[in-house]
């Protein structure tokens, strides 16, 4: 382990950034988000949750697939770049690093997803344990320790010091491009970041929605759940806004569409969310008809389909976004909640 | 075709034109001989209040320099009261413009009747003139339609 | 609260109504949601507080199409959503049953998290019977108190009254809680130089994410098929990579309410990034009581709008230009 002290972080990012991309959180207009590292960019590691995932970094919300130039009666096609330049990503939250795992699963099983590849491939991932998490946090449910983020490098930041462990091979090269400004972590040091871990769990267990259970959402569930008359019950308040979907780490739907740019035509994909009317529209039109089947998607999605595709993982990792964010107050907490106190009884 | 630099700069300008005057008028204009840029091109509308806000934000999008919306006098329209509406809507779709930080003068609204051959051709070359000072639409241009 | 549960029980139980549109107490102190209660048992559930920001009048547009009568809880500002539903016939004023509740202004987690306040276990003072003025919250991380007046609402500030402006009958008190005018922003973007005004809503508008929460969140938003949603048209663009297609959203968002919108300010209170999309929307409204003269969307049910109405004197949009 190494260890940095805060007020070097600066130096330690523009270190970084002289080599590759480099992306941190950095608030613009008052709100906090991942972005690319400027000597600029108010850079800020203390807000807890950025308002949207970094899922940007290898997912983005928009990319060009290709485009098609019109000359005279010629056309050329041109593909989408694949990202073929290294970056880093830091500051990472423990839920967030699984959430890419989530997405690896999606999109790095056949046929793979290139785009997305070529991002991870060139990605590391440097995380940061939550100093103070939150009321609307619920990684533990999922069985992720916010006080030790996999990665390739975690960081703890206790009191004025930093401190950096590189986890892969990845995170092991990365540490040697900043080994100048590293020093050796001591005994005392490793003492602190110990403490640290521990005081972060002591709080996760106090945490409103560490309890939560997911007894039930399994396969084997499937019809029970599908069928439950509890959502006609639960969606009444939703708006049918993207917003859950769109702060989510995990969501990885996303819709294909054609820009006509007056010379030629660009192929973008983008997220797509399974609150809009269009989504998953098809030519005889929508399999989905009513809120209420898109809003159930949603959460038969994350905690009975993906699951039941990927070995039990569960595609939701309790960052809590959608607790904080949803225009109507509604969330997955309160789906699993309901279905928990009167699963039973329907 | 480059249009990047400033002296080869043409500008595009796109005229929503309704057809029972404004279009009348460019035809009087034409008839006459009288000389406006071949830069504006006309859009003909069945009447100025057909212009949504929209058409107006999606030409500059795809591009466009300037927009300029033609219609009936005031009292004249076609359906009587068309350009009535038109034109409140377009103070405050101006005015908006304006507020988000777009150049005053890219966008116009002019009143051409079918005898105004004159006056169209004068408002367009005065026009093209004030989007010459004004330079390429960045603002409000799209990146993806730059060639 | 107890009034209006006990009231909502009366008429569920004589069958004035069929239903109570009302809010629901959430799992987090901060965090009800609008509910419909159909019996009275269900209405132990039922709270109202500080919290309790959403405007229920855009839910009415549903509950109109229901069988039977809605109890229906609008707060002054509500009110005035609701007239202009009427007004464009998109509610059935015959199936609402209108309770207007008493509101002292509501509160905006968002403001108390921007506080540094987090790891909320508990808030006292929300509740609308006490007058505290201030917020004691218990946290993971010790006790915090906020003010009341620095965790509203952006839209309380410039409070549009305490009177309802519809109702069938008013239960608590309201008070107005303006303490600040609301084209004061919009006059200080107007003061800025060209260069200013769009740099800051580039900022602003750059963290736009195109979830569409402010659109389906507007009581005024009542299409039923959105332009944005048409697949015909090439507006309905859900990348927010491009930076026009943001400003577009937004001007075209704004400007289909223009004359319509009661400035409400949920567009506002919704946005996941906080975007103050209120500006747009106050921009038009200031811009019309300047150029036609006053007009209160939703002060009433019969007036004409702005934008549908004319007079042969009206400026011209040169205007725009002139006044520099």
């Amino acid at each position: 382990m190494y260890k940095i002290s805060k007020e070097n972080l600066k130096a330690l990012f523009r270190l970084i950034a002289a080599e590759q991309e480099l992306y941190v959180p950095v608030k613009t207009a008052d709100q906090v988000n991942f972005a690319a590292w400027s000597e600029e960019a108010e850079t800020d590691l203390d807000t807890l949750k950025t308002v949207k995932s970094p899922k940007d970094a290898f997912f983005p919300q928009s990319e060009n697939l290709y485009t098609v130039k019109k000359e005279g009666k010629k056309l050329q096609v041109e593909p989408g770049e694949r990202k073929n330049q290294d970056f880093v990503i830091f500051g990472m939250k423990a839920c967030d690093v699984q959430a890419v795992q989530v997405l690896d699963n999606v999109f790095l099983a056949e046929p793979v997803d290139t785009y997305y590849a070529a991002r991870r491939e060139h990605g590391t991932i440097v995380s940061l344990a939550c100093h103070e998490p939150e009321e609307s946090c619920f990684c533990k449910v999922f069985g992720i320790d916010c006080a030790e983020p996999a990665a390739d490098v975690a960081v703890w930041m206790v009191g004025e010091e930093l401190y950096w462990k590189a986890l892969t091979e990845k995170g092991e090269a990365l540490t040697k491009t900043v080994e100048s400004l590293l020093a050796p972590a001591d005994q005392a040091d490793e003492e602190s970041v110990e403490a640290e871990k521990t005081a972060i769990r002591g709080i996760v267990e106090k945490l409103p929605y560490s309890n939560l259970s997911l007894e039930g959402w399994n396969k084997e569930s499937l019809t029970e759940k599908f069928d439950s008359p509890l959502w006609e019950e639960l969606y009444q308040p939703c708006l049918a806004c993207g917003t859950c979907t769109f702060v989510c780490p995990t969501c990885q739907c996303y819709d294909i569409k054609d820009y006509d740019t007056g010379n030629g035509v660009v192929r973008y994909r983008c997220w797509d969310s399974c609150m809009y009317s269009d989504f998953t529209m098809m030519a005889h039109g929508n399999n989905r008809t009513s809120q209420m089947q898109r809003f159930r998607q949603r959460f038969m999605h994350k905690l009975v389909y993906y699951p039941a595709n990927n070995n039990g993982m569960y595609s939701c990792v309790g960052c809590g976004r959608c607790v904080e964010k949803c225009p109507a107050s509604l969330n997955i907490v309160k789906v699993i909640k309901k279905f928990q106190n009167q699963g039973g009884e329907n | 075709m480059s249009i990047e630099s400033k002296e080869e700069f043409r500008p595009k300008i796109v005229a929503f034109c309704c057809n029972w005057c404004s279009y009348a008028g460019a035809d009087l204009a034409g008839s006459s001989r009288l000389a406006y840029p071949a830069d504006v091109k006309i859009i003909r509308v069945p009447c100025s209040c057909r212009v949504n806000p929209m058409f107006i934000l999606r030409a500059f999008e795809k591009g466009a320099d300037g927009v300029i919306l033609c219609g009936c006098h005031p009292g004249d329209c076609h359906y009587s009261t068309g350009n009535y509406y038109a034109r409140r809507r377009m103070t405050l779709l101006f005015s908006m413009l304006d507020y988000i930080g777009v150049e005053n003068g890219r966008t116009r609204v002019e009143w051409v009747s079918a005898a105004e051959g004159v006056k169209f051709s004068t408002t367009m070359n005065e026009f093209v003139e004030k989007i010459h000072s004004l330079g390429k639409n960045v603002r409000l241009g799209d990146l993806r339609c730059r060639k | 609260m107890q009034e209006i549960i006990n009231r909502a029980k009366e008429l569920l139980a004589n069958k004035t109504v069929a239903r109570v549109l009302g809010w629901k107490a959430g799992d987090l102190p901060y965090n009800p949601e609008p509910a419909y209660f159909e019996t009275e048992e269900s209405l132990k559930d039922f709270v109202y507080n500080g919290f309790c920001g959403a405007n229920l009048s855009k839910y009415m547009i549903e509950a109109s199409k229901m069988e039977g009568k809605t109890m229906v809880c609008l707060k002054p500002c509500d009110t005035y959503s609701f007239n202009q539903l009427i007004k464009e016939h998109r509610v059935d004023r015959e199936k609402a049953y209108i309770v207007g509740v008493g509101c002292k202004g509501k509160l905006d987690i968002e403001k108390i998290r921007k506080q540094g306040i987090k790891g909320i276990q508990s808030i006292k003072g929300a509740e609308l019977t006490d007058d505290a003025e201030v917020l004691n919250m218990e946290t993971l991380y010790g006790e915090k108190i906020c003010d009341w007046k620095d965790a509203m609402l952006e839209r309380c500030h410039v409070c549009k009254g305490k009177e309802h402006q519809i109702y069938d009958e008013l239960i608590g008190e309201s008070k107005d809680t303006k303490d600040a005018d609301r084209f004061d922003e919009v006059k200080r973007i107007e003061a800025m130089s060209p260069e200013e005004k769009f740099a800051f809503f580039q900022k602003e508008l750059s963290k736009c994410i195109r979830c569409n929460a402010c659109r389906n969140v507007c009581p005024a938003c009542s299409c039923r098929k959105c332009v944005f949603d048409s697949n015909k048209f090439d507006s309905s663009q859900k990348a927010n990579a491009d930076s026009f297609e943001e400003k577009m959203f937004h001007i075209i968002r704004a400007f289909h309410v223009a004359g319509r919108c009661t400035d409400c300010g949920e567009c506002s209170r919704v946005c996941p990034q906080g975007i103050p999309l209120h500006l747009f929307n106050r921009k038009f409204i200031k811009d019309i009581d300047e150029l036609y003269g006053e007009y209160q969307a939703g002060a009433d049910t019969t007036s004409l709008a702005p934008l549908t109405s004319y007079t042969f004197e009206d400026a011209e949009p040169g205007i725009v230009g002139e006044r520099g």
